[in-house]
């Protein structure tokens, strides 16, 4: 492991998650499926409604289900308020959402149906899509969704040469020595497969191969936690 | 994997692991492992290896009672909203009486509720009737929703479930396997007591010996058994009904 | 189904509603001035200069208060800015659609918004930096969790908490910069609570805090934001008029609700 000195902010190795980790199902009643998942100072809430009748009818598709995520920040959850409302990192962040829960869902079993994940962030420190992506599987499980396998998501990346799993805020978007910082958040499922993957900055393939090392070993811990939320669902 | 052993399961993980364990409902076998698909109790018996599920939407079977609400009239029966995504429709042909054509919307109206059954699935969607007994149109009671998964719960062997909570607070109820309630009673502090009571069940549906323990609970309510006189053996309707696929 | 689903309360239900509120009843037991199960939950959001997260039942909303500084408006030159909007989320109900807001959200951010600037709780004069250029401004932003009836109520308590537990941001004057990091004096805040309180009619009857299903079947409502029993605003919605002595009874139902409701979000933010 490339350690190369730097010393994280709040005492972490470079190799371990923030804390507190905490997930929950069930937090929303009138959805169908529903969860939170925070870690360290990120909290996120998924809601799942469906598999529902999907309108309009033109976008109904006859061969299978389709889902369909919205992400959303709250004004106050990060510390300059952002305007309330779609942006186009919102956008993109549900696309991306999309893309990294569909191939776990199966969706062929409900064709013209719709599947709707909503996903909102209460308090923001970075990781929030993770977080979100994190949060949605669980409330999809929880939903009955018929799926093959739970998906999990954490950020990895680089502070100037070290490796370092779950960036926070200062990390992502304030750290500026050396070589900078990179940014890479995955989703993983629990046998492996990586089903989001983007990247921020500078890295060399050897150092990408072993941090996404780093981000399964994560992504294995996570799954272990949403599973025990699922599973204490019931009292 | 022990006999009628039941833990709970989440999507992808391996419930057992071995060559002569068959893959059944909620399960997909990927070598030699039983893996769930769905949250869910997982349950093997016999080596079929099952999940049952405790969350989703209502799934549609034949010869299932349910409670709907009329959303459309056409010119040859009513379009029935169940809580399936596929439309379900209620044939004028399958009603008790013969109904003239233009003489629909006296039999219900858009926003009716009725007690209906399934007497077919096929690619255009769900087929109803009214023509048994205890189907058709609801004119009063209380109607409420539970999770559909908690039906079989509420229900009871047998029936014997839903029959105590019914002698207890002296309602009529009938259950939809799609997780609407109906109850009527002559009070509404019954109806209340009804609801109150089904709310339990499926809150603590987890429990071991649950309808054993109902009568501590209902006489720790004050309530007094007494045999509904509303409740006939032979009315399956009444309760919901099992499945007969 | 064909064509749009609208789930509304069916006429049974709605009949049976009516039917038990002639004889003093509601399906969760209440009686019809009864408030639902009241929590509030504190600094939900740390980013938020104050935040709580508001339960009524099961309706679940959360509030934040996040400050800036910035120009004031050119009638009130010495005077810090109000601003209230509310996000009903489509995480918090299956009919919510996704758009721009629809008239609910734009409704329940102007009742309140009307309901905190008139009651003049917060000392606007008290916020000004430097007069015609510096003030700051609040801002209450109101999201839904969950809908089980009530929101506006849900959003008037969260609102009224959210700022008494905030804190100001400091402001670097000389960098012109806001110093989130660094939170220390308390809004300042006359000792008022200006909550809205929501009445319906269901037929004769004059109801509270409905759920989902007494909401659908209420003919029309009036919200009504007081403290102490000065009235500060009021909204009706819906169509169906009321007699005057309805609206009497409805104020005269506010006083005694805020006197309870008082005293319980007290104790909650204690």
């Amino acid at each position: 492991m490339t350690t190369k000195g730097y010393v994280r902010k709040d005492g972490r190795k470079n190799d371990e998650l923030r804390s507190p980790i905490k997930a929950e199902v069930g937090v929303i009643p009138n959805a169908d499926g529903s969860a939170m998942f925070q870690i360290g100072k990120t909290i996120a809430i998924a809601a799942v409604y469906g598999p529902k009748k999907m309108h309009p009818q033109h976008s109904q598709d006859p061969e299978k289900g389709t889902l369909r995520c919205t992400y959303n920040m709250n004004s106050f959850s990060v510390e300059e308020r952002i305007k309330p409302g779609p942006s186009r990192r919102s956008t993109e962040i549900s696309k991306i959402t999309e893309w990294a829960l569909e191939p776990t869902l199966m969706l062929d079993k409900f064709p013209n149906m719709v599947v709707d994940v909503h996903i909102n962030i209460i308090q923001a420190d970075a990781g929030t899509r993770c977080a979100g992506i994190n949060a949605a599987s669980m409330a999809l499980a929880h939903a009955g969704i018929p799926m093959r396998d739970m998906v999990s998501s954490i950020s990895v990346g680089k502070i100037d040469k070290s490796l370092v799993l779950d960036l926070d805020k200062y990390e992502d978007s304030e750290f500026d020595e050396g070589e900078g910082s990179t940014d890479i958040p995955v989703s993983i499922t629990h046998s492996g497969e990586i089903t989001h993957l983007q990247l921020d900055g500078k890295i060399s393939k050897e150092q990408l191969m072993e941090v996404i090392e780093m981000a399964k070993k994560a992504c294995n811990e996570i799954y272990e936690i949403q599973k025990k939320a699922l599973k204490e669902a019931l009292k | 994997m022990e006999e009628h052993k039941r833990n709970l399961v989440i999507p992808g993980e391996i419930i057992t692991e071995g060559d002569n364990y068959l893959p059944g409902e909620g399960t997909e076998k990927r070598g030699k492992k039983i893996v769930a698909l769905r949250y869910g109790l997982a349950e093997e018996i016999n080596k079929l290896v099952k999940v049952i599920p405790l969350s989703g939407v209502y799934q549609p079977r034949r010869g299932n009672v349910v409670i709907g609400k009329v959303n459309l009239l056409t010119f040859n029966g009513w379009v029935i909203d169940i809580g399936t995504a596929e439309n379900a429709f209620l044939p004028l042909t399958e009603t008790p009486r013969f109904v003239p054509k233009d003489r629909l919307d006296e039999v219900m109206e858009i926003g009716d509720i009725a007690v209906v059954k399934i007497f077919g699935i096929n690619g255009r969607g769900i087929d109803l009737t009214i023509k048994s007994r205890g189907l058709g149109r609801i004119d009063e009671g209380l109607i409420f929703k539970i999770n559909p998964n908690k039906v079989p719960r509420v229900i009871g062997k047998e029936g014997s479930m839903i029959k105590i909570i019914k002698d207890y607070t002296n309602c009529n109820i009938t259950v939809g396997q799609n997780g609407f309630i109906w109850i009527k009673g002559d009070k509404i502090e019954d109806e209340l007591f009804a609801k109150e009571a089904i709310e339990f069940v499926t809150e603590k549906s987890f429990m071991e010996g649950l309808t054993d323990k109902m009568d501590g609970w209902f006489e720790s309510k004050g309530a007094v058994k007494r045999e509904s006189k509303r409740y006939d053996e032979k009315s399956e309707e009444e309760w919901g009904g099992e499945n007969d696929n | 189904m064909s064509g749009e689903e609208i789930e509304v309360t069916p006429k049974v239900t709605e009949e049976r509603i009516r039917k038990y509120l002639e004889q003093g009843k509601r399906f969760d037991g209440r009686e019809l001035d009864g408030f639902r199960k009241l929590t509030i939950e504190k600094g939900i959001s740390k980013n938020a200069e104050g935040s709580v997260r508001v339960k009524l039942g099961k309706t679940d909303v959360i509030v934040g208060v996040k400050m800036d500084v910035g120009t004031p408006y050119p009638d009130s030159p010495d005077k810090g800015n109000l601003m209230v909007t509310a996000e009903l989320l489509p995480l918090s109900s299956s009919r919510i659609e996704l758009g721009p807001p629809k008239f609910d959200a734009i409704e329940i951010g102007r009742v309140i918004d009307r309901g905190i600037r008139e009651s003049k709780i917060i000392e606007l004069e008290k916020l000004c930096i430097k007069e015609g250029e510096k003030v700051w401004t609040v801002f209450i932003d109101i999201y839904s969790l969950n809908d089980d009836g009530n929101l506006i109520d849900a959003a008037g308590i969260g609102a009224v908490a959210a700022l008494k537990i905030a804190k100001i941001p400091k402001y670097d004057e000389k960098e012109e910069k806001v110093i989130y990091s660094e939170r220390d004096k308390s809004i300042p805040l006359r000792k008022i609570s200006p909550f809205a309180i929501t009445i319906h009619k269901i037929g004769n009857n004059l109801i509270v805090d409905p759920t989902k299903e007494e909401e659908d079947v209420s003919e029309t409502r009036i919200t009504i934001g007081s403290s102490e029993g000065i009235i500060h605003s009021m909204q009706k919605g819906g169509s169906t008029p009321l007699k005057t002595e309805e609206i009497s009874n409805a104020i005269d139902l506010v006083e005694k609700i805020w006197k309870e409701l008082f005293k319980k979000v007290e104790e909650q933010l204690k």
